[in-house]
């Protein structure tokens, strides 16, 4: 086909990139330089690298570590046992079904389950613990972050499983390594894609929650993307919030290269 | 023997966690005692009060209008945007298009709404109805592309090769070669944006000003005010319509094409 066509189709994805990927990004970067009178300042930076905004960076960090590694602990032998189910696309749609469901539904969910009168402390009191307060705590809001997230790190690992040479796995065994041998030095080496796919799906979505923050956490965990979302629409100091975003997009692009090999176009 | 049940349970274990919170959910939305604990009595009360709220009604079908435009838009331009990135055929400009296309792909929620926000208000669209359909469109494309460009990619150029030697011009080869033969990708990714957009949160929440609502931010509203039976009605609902949906377009695709394309886990 003559090349002269190309340009046609080339002319309205070009003006999207434009308008919503690139200008979002300068602009988000233009205004990180503003102060509240629109003003160009450095102090927004400056403000950035003071203990309180390093220590909830930090904070994120390690809240969004505990969620991914608690959702790779979960999801890793899921997708393993899954592969091995008959019927395994049909039990895989079924895992992943949920994550169709409305976030904030599921968030919902668990407001009445941990709640004072609800389903989690009804059971411990039947194991003789007693209430406890678990809403709006540490552990409530890392629970649900993984309850969410598991999904989304089961499909690529998955996926990775399912393409391994099952006669690989039989070669180890017969060569004589026991199964956690086996495991250890084929099975992980060759699935480590996966893994690496899954954390990045959910290590960069868990640094900027903010709505499960609010809802499960009771503003007790402040995370970068709560922060974004507190200062554009609550204190409106648009700067701030533009400066922590710049950082989270740093953040971003740096895990991206961190955790990349991953074949282009794929998600 | 033995260690196939354990597996068995585990995997067992995940699926009721997993499923536990919505049934919980659903259980509850037929409860009479208006809390999410103790449950008194059968009764319908909660949906019919639904069906009574006009208020509810007008925002579900702004989801639904806000959804079905979004989707259609976003999948005409993200075939075009598919064709361009096909059409180009250095191998640097084609990723450089992939990695603009994936930036809002990757990028958290709160970014995307963040920077949309102060693009809308530097270029003085007013938040509401159409800024929530710009954005919704926007970060649609990316995922269309997505879908389709793999079908593009599988399609032998002998194809198009014999529709030249036929004597079909640029315009026949368009519309009797390959869209037919992506058609099955279309159809992901428009099934993939309609869900994207009824299910998103974040970027609503920053762009949807005042006065313009959709369903899930309706919902968030509503949960922080604290549980009212309303919303375990409406999950229950919405519930079976994503399972309708989601059974719908897996029958849909795999009459088609024999397996689901892209039918994977999601925001």
């Amino acid at each position: 086909m003559k090349v002269r066509g190309r340009n046609i189709f080339l002319i309205p994805y070009m003006l999207w990139i434009i308008i919503f990927v690139i200008s979002p990004i300068l602009l988000v970067v233009y205004y990180s330089f503003l102060d509240l009178d629109g003003n160009f300042t450095l102090s927004n930076y400056q403000t950035f690298f003071t203990p309180v905004y390093l220590k909830m960076t930090l904070n994120s960090f390690w809240y969004a570590f505990l969620i991914t590694a608690f959702s790779l602990l979960i999801a890793y032998p899921t997708a393993y046992l899954l592969t091995k189910t008959k019927y395994k696309q049909l039990w895989l749609l079924l895992i992943i079904l949920p994550s169709w469901i409305n976030l904030l539904l599921k968030a919902y969910a668990f407001l009445g389950i941990f709640g004072t009168y609800g389903f989690a402390n009804a059971m411990l009191e039947v194991f003789g613990i007693g209430k406890k307060q678990i809403l709006f705590t540490d552990f409530s809001f890392i629970f649900v972050s993984v309850y969410i997230f598991i999904p989304f790190m089961i499909l690529p690992i998955f996926n990775a499983i399912d393409k391994l040479n099952p006669s690989l796995i039989d070669a180890s065994r017969d060569l004589g390594s026991s199964a956690w041998m086996t495991f250890r030095r084929v099975v992980f080496p060759l699935t480590i894609d996966g893994v690496k796919s899954g954390c990045q799906v959910v290590f960069i979505p868990a640094l900027s929650l903010f709505m499960l923050t609010r809802l499960i956490a009771g503003n007790r965990v402040i995370t970068l993307g709560t922060a974004v979302e507190q200062h554009f629409l609550v204190t409106q100091n648009w700067g701030m919030g533009a400066t922590i975003a710049v950082f989270l997009i740093i953040i971003m692009v740096l895990i991206m290269f961190l955790t990349g090999n991953r074949k282009r176009g794929v998600l | 023997m033995k260690k196939m049940k354990l597996s068995t349970i585990y995997l067992f274990i995940v699926f009721v966690i997993l499923y536990a919170p919505i049934f919980y959910l659903m259980f509850f939305s037929f409860n009479s005692g208006g809390k999410m604990y103790h449950f008194e009595q059968f009764t319908l009360d909660w949906y019919r009060e639904l069906f009574h709220d006009t208020r509810l009604l007008i925002i579900v079908l702004n989801t639904v209008i806000i959804a079905l435009l979004s989707s259609v838009i976003s999948t005409i331009l993200g075939v075009f945007g598919a064709i361009a990135i096909w059409y180009v055929r250095k191998n640097y400009q084609k990723s450089l298009l992939l990695s603009f296309n994936n930036v809002l792909i990757v990028s958290p929620d709160v970014i995307i709404g963040a920077s949309f926000l102060i693009m809308f208000t530097v270029v003085g669209i007013k938040l509401g109805f159409t800024s929530v359909l710009l954005s919704h469109i926007a970060f649609s494309v990316p995922i269309v592309v997505i879908m389709v460009l793999p079908k593009l990619q599988e399609m032998s150029s002998s194809l198009i090769d014999a529709a030249q030697d036929l004597g079909a011009g640029r315009r026949e080869i368009l519309t009797k070669v390959i869209l037919p033969y992506i058609t099955p990708g279309i159809f992901a990714g428009f099934f993939m944006a309609l869900t994207y957009s009824l299910d998103d949160f974040a970027v609503t929440f920053f762009v949807t000003g005042n006065g313009f609502s959709t369903l899930s931010v309706e919902i968030y509203s509503l949960a922080r005010r604290g549980i009212s039976l309303n919303i375990n009605a409406l999950s229950t609902l919405l519930f079976l319509f994503t399972i309708i949906l989601v059974i719908g377009y897996y029958f849909i695709v795999t009459k088609r094409n024999g397996r689901a394309v892209g039918l994977g886990a999601r925001k």
